[in-house]
């Protein structure tokens, strides 16, 4: 039996509820950071193949501020925070108060670099703690890493340990947006979580549902 | 000649072959390395984008043999063969094998880009086909184009622009 045909719709319904409670805490904090009504989309499951993720993502060649950080533990995985060159400038100018900040051209403002991280690090510990204790597994967040990149660059790397055992991936994809959508100052991301092969077990043990449901 | 100039895009863990005057382009090029194989002077290049070292590290269902270095590179060349390619003048460009994130991990699979280059070379090598240029390491994605007619190939990367190998 293939790794895929292992999931079934209430296996994906799991991993969504898996992203609305992660999502949920995460877009909490952003709100509590930037003092600002965050709103979230629905979570998106989707089982798609290397490239439909790029896709997902914008194309493998658009080019993205991403905050990468591994989950280690009970359930290992990759998790990206995902936001656009544009998003990422006006959160940065919004926290370090430099309104002439921009991310166009290396080498970039250390301050911001920094700043960009933690934004990452805050959010993705809060998905993640969120998702510890509604699994009770056992998870702790590596050191995030940034990178200004392209996204097939990017989101590659996150997808190797799965690439041994299947060449589409399960992703868990939930969308920050907040209040005021039509304003240049919007702020929007994408949070990917990639469970590796074999975690998917353990998490849906962990939440009682049996593998072959 | 009223021909047009297609680009064929090679995606992940996928290959392809072009003749003139048509391009071979992957794009975004991270641990990944893109591997051209081409004969000058049949015009006819291929391309495969390489994502992991070696097909033993498969674990399950059935083998994409564009994903693994060894198993690509041995099923580009023999396609490449079967299309009018001299084994005896086929040569090699690759670009990739970058190290995207920094991490003090003792995992393995984090140095994953440098494996990729050298599982590549080792398997060029061992088909006696030369290597005449490369971009590879670094910490930057890479958008490759090849052009079977010129045999250049066009490196684009974020912060560092264009250049021709």
């Amino acid at each position: 039996m293939s790794f895929l045909d292992k999931f079934s719709t209430v296996h994906l319904d799991v991993l969504k509820e898996v992203g609305n409670i992660g999502a949920g805490h995460a877009a909490t904090s952003l709100s509590t950071l930037l003092n600002k009504k965050i709103d979230m989309r629905v979570p998106k499951v989707r089982v798609v193949s290397f490239d439909e993720m790029m896709d997902m993502a914008g194309g493998p060649e658009n080019i993205v501020a991403s905050v990468f950080l591994r989950i280690e533990g009970d359930a290992p995985g990759s998790m990206f925070f995902v936001l656009s060159i544009e998003q990422a400038n006006t959160f940065i100018k919004q926290m370090i108060d430099d309104v002439h900040f921009s991310f166009e051209n290396p080498p970039y403002n250390e301050l911001a670099m920094s700043a960009l991280q933690e934004l990452g690090n805050i959010l993705s510990g809060s998905y993640l703690s969120s998702l510890s204790d509604f699994t009770n597994l056992d998870l702790y967040p590596s050191v995030p890493a940034l990178s200004i990149d392209m996204v097939g660059a990017i989101i590659s790397f996150g997808l190797i340990e799965l690439s041994q055992v299947s060449d589409y991936a399960i992703v868990i994809d939930t969308a920050l947006d907040d209040d005021d959508t039509h304003s240049s100052e919007s702020v929007k991301g994408h949070f990917f979580l990639l469970p590796d092969p074999d975690s998917f077990e353990t998490i849906f043990k962990a939440l009682g549902v049996a593998e072959d449901e | 000649m009223n021909d047009t100039v297609q680009i064929v895009k090679v995606g992940i863990a996928d290959m392809n072959i072009v003749t003139t005057p048509n391009l071979i382009r992957t794009s975004g090029l991270g641990s990944c390395v893109g591997v051209v194989v081409y004969d000058q002077a049949k015009e006819l290049a291929g391309l495969a984008h390489v994502m992991l070292p070696d097909s033993s590290l498969a674990k399950s269902g059935i083998l994409n043999i564009a994903k693994y270095a060894d198993t690509a590179v041995k099923e580009l060349v023999s396609r490449m063969i079967d299309l009018g390619a001299r084994s005896y003048s086929m040569k090699a460009k690759i670009a990739g094998g970058a190290q995207m994130f920094q991490f003090t991990s003792s995992n393995d699979m984090m140095r994953i880009g440098p494996r990729n280059v050298e599982a590549v070379k080792r398997e060029l090598a061992m088909l006696k086909i030369s290597l005449v240029a490369e971009d590879v390491g670094g910490s930057s994605g890479r958008t490759i184009e090849f052009d079977p007619k010129t045999c250049l190939l066009n490196i684009r990367t974020v912060n560092k622009g264009v250049r021709d190998l």
